[in-house]
């Protein structure tokens, strides 16, 4: 593996304190290689959301240590000042559902990012049109979302997350509402764009049709993260 | 940068232009209020401008003729005449009355006036100005009589000889000039019945019908039957005098009161319809605050509508300023759409209103920032809570 794309060394949350206090996360540890695709795997309660809120700098970790790439951003407290631009910048979302902008095109929705970041809106929607053509849903680019099928909604949204070139893409089941061909095809789509983007892909996934795709897969139980080899499976 | 707000209303634009229809029509119910107010303002400087007078000399201790009752006897303009300054006086009077128009009842300002003196209505839109003493008339075309139409004014008909317009009192109705000896009549001339009683009254009346007094009843009976009253002598002053110069000599030394221009609409706006404006003041900021009622629901249902999609655009990234920035503009926007929505309609039903509407371009001015001013406060609401969302929703439920 060349360097990482995101690494968690000894993560913990905890909820609350005194009596009441819930260790949500107790030893988590992590590390996916830009272009790498791993599964997180779980039982509900496992921890498995907090554990994606987490990497999101959505909430912040009680303890341990997150880098992504070459930039450590928490060491026992955030090391960025501005969690927003971290996540529009430098992490990229996937949703179980797409969560698409209704009122905005598929074009604008995924050009929406790059221009939240500053860049001029024809550099902008250029990047989103050589997205939607790597999905191949560049033929939708004028449609709104609510004219799109279940699985091309689920391409844009991945186009999405890839809209500002983020080094980590954190995707929350994002095959829940697909049957088994449309939920292969995304998971196959993420392999082919974490390769072609040098990204590193962390799926949070229930779905027993996609796990044997993973070549390496996180468990997490009762807080604690277990490394194992997954089958790999070509799809 | 994408315009969130402008996409969002070109996406549900069926939903705001019908909110903003709903809004508007509220917008143009307050419009409409402010216009009844600006016209019954309008309606009190009309019936001063029309009046032709500089001077209005009227009873003492007084409002008269317009907020009180006012009498006078009809030779006053006489002496008022020889004041210094004066250029022309003349008597007039004014009755509120009903009269019968077609089948419908019309509520009008008796007007009596000398012709070619103050008081007579300075322009006509067809037929011609008084030019007999008696049983002519011209009207305000309001009244709803035409040329030649009859109307019945206590026991006389009267011909309508002339159709003026804009001629109203400061209530609004409109006016009918009669010469003034008939509108005199009209007013203070007793029916017969009330006559031949009040002669058989002053005939058994040994003080007023004595023995050896020959002509002394005869003589109380016809003034009893004459009236020689009027309500107020509209004066003009004579070119470059001071109004108050000259209205000071009639109070000092004709024991009259003499009111000038500014205190005669001091009187009209401030005195006679300042209840009337505080009434219509109240509606307009009960209606301004339903107004913020309104959007502030509106708006705050729209963004609880989109709880989701905030979250998500939380989670990328998205500053709080441009979330904050879209619902103000769709605030703004839902207003703007409302306020033309409601300046068209009060537009459209002004005219239908029986009394005049004046929908001033500054009011529309003042009531376009208030309604953007309202809608940015009201969707200070629903900001709030777009900002409060948490952008974790969007992970995991």
């Amino acid at each position: 593996m060349d360097g990482f794309g995101i690494r968690i060394e000894n993560m913990r949350k905890r909820y609350g304190a005194g009596d009441t206090a819930v260790d949500a996360l107790k030893e988590v540890n992590m590390t996916v290689a830009p272009g790498e695709v791993v599964g997180l795997i779980g039982p509900s309660g496992s921890g498995k959301t907090t554990l994606l809120k987490c990497l999101g700098a959505v909430i912040e970790p009680t303890a341990g240590r997150m880098t992504l790439g070459d930039q450590v951003i928490y060491d026992g407290g955030w090391k960025i000042d501005d969690l927003k631009a971290l996540r529009r910048d430098r992490i990229g979302f996937v949703f179980q559902a797409p969560y698409l902008i209704p009122f905005l095109d598929v074009t604008d929705n995924i050009a929406l990012l790059p221009m939240l970041a500053g860049r001029p809106n024809g550099e902008a929607r250029a990047r989103a049109r050589e997205l939607l053509e790597a999905l191949d849903v560049g033929h939708r680019a004028r449609a709104e979302p609510s004219q799109l099928s279940g699985g091309e909604q689920q391409r844009v949204a991945i186009a999405r997350a890839l809209a500002n070139q983020p080094p980590v893409i954190l995707a929350d089941e994002p095959t829940a509402p697909l049957d088994s061909e449309r939920a292969l095809a995304v998971i196959r789509i993420l392999n082919r764009m974490a390769q072609q983007y040098n990204t590193a892909v962390i799926v949070v996934t229930h779905d027993e049709k996609i796990i044997p795709t993973f070549k390496r897969i996180y468990h997490i139980r009762d807080g604690v993260t277990h490394e194992e080899a997954g089958e790999g499976r070509e799809v | 940068m994408i315009s969130l707000a402008g996409r969002d209303i070109l996406h549900s634009w069926g939903k705001f232009v019908f909110t903003g229809v709903g809004l508007g029509l509220l917008i143009g119910a307050t419009l409409t209020m402010a216009g009844v107010y600006r016209g019954m303002v309008d309606d009190a400087r009309v019936l001063l401008d029309n009046s032709g007078a500089d001077i209005w000399v009227v009873q003492k201790d007084t409002l008269g003729p317009y907020a009180e009752p006012s009498s006078l006897r009809d030779d006053a303009y006489r002496a008022i005449r020889g004041m210094p300054g004066v250029a022309r006086a003349a008597s007039v009077t004014y009755l509120n009355m009903q009269v019968q128009q077609g089948n419908r009842d019309v509520r009008v300002m008796v007007v009596g006036f000398e012709p070619g003196q103050p008081g007579e209505p300075p322009y006509l839109l067809a037929g011609r100005q008084i030019t007999r003493s008696h049983y002519e008339a011209v009207a305000d075309v309001r009244t709803g009589f035409r040329l030649g139409e009859r109307i019945r004014i206590r026991r006389h008909d009267y011909t309508v000889v002339g159709l003026t317009r804009r001629m109203v009192s400061s209530g609004g109705d409109p006016m009918v000039f009669l010469s003034l000896k008939d509108a005199q009549e009209a007013q203070f001339l007793k029916d017969n019945d009330a006559i031949v009683n009040e002669r058989a009254r002053t005939a058994a009346n040994p003080s007023l019908n004595r023995p050896g007094v020959p002509g002394l009843l005869e003589a109380i009976q016809a003034s009893q039957t004459v009236s020689r009253s009027v309500n107020a002598v509209l004066v003009q002053v004579q070119a470059g005098r001071d109004a108050e110069a000259v209205a000071e000599p009639i109070r000092r030394w004709k024991h009259l009161e003499a009111y000038t221009r500014a205190q005669m609409e001091e009187i009209l706006v401030a005195k006679l319809i300042a209840t009337s404006a505080k009434q219509i003041g109240m509606f307009l900021a009960i209606l301004a605050v339903v107004s913020a009622a309104i959007v502030a629901f509106i708006i705050y249902t729209m963004t609880l509508g989109k709880i989701r999609e905030i979250a998500v655009l939380k989670l990328i990234g998205t500053r709080s300023r441009t979330i904050a920035g879209m619902i103000l503009q769709q605030a703004l926007g839902l207003g703007a759409i409302g306020f033309v929505v409601g300046k068209i309609s009060s537009a459209l039903w002004a005219p239908f209103f029986p009394k005049y509407v004046l929908l001033l371009p500054s009011d529309a001015l003042r009531s376009f920032a208030a309604v953007m001013a309202i809608c940015a406060i009201a969707s200070t609401l629903a900001i709030r809570a777009a900002l409060r969302v948490d952008p974790a929703t969007a992970i995991g439920g």
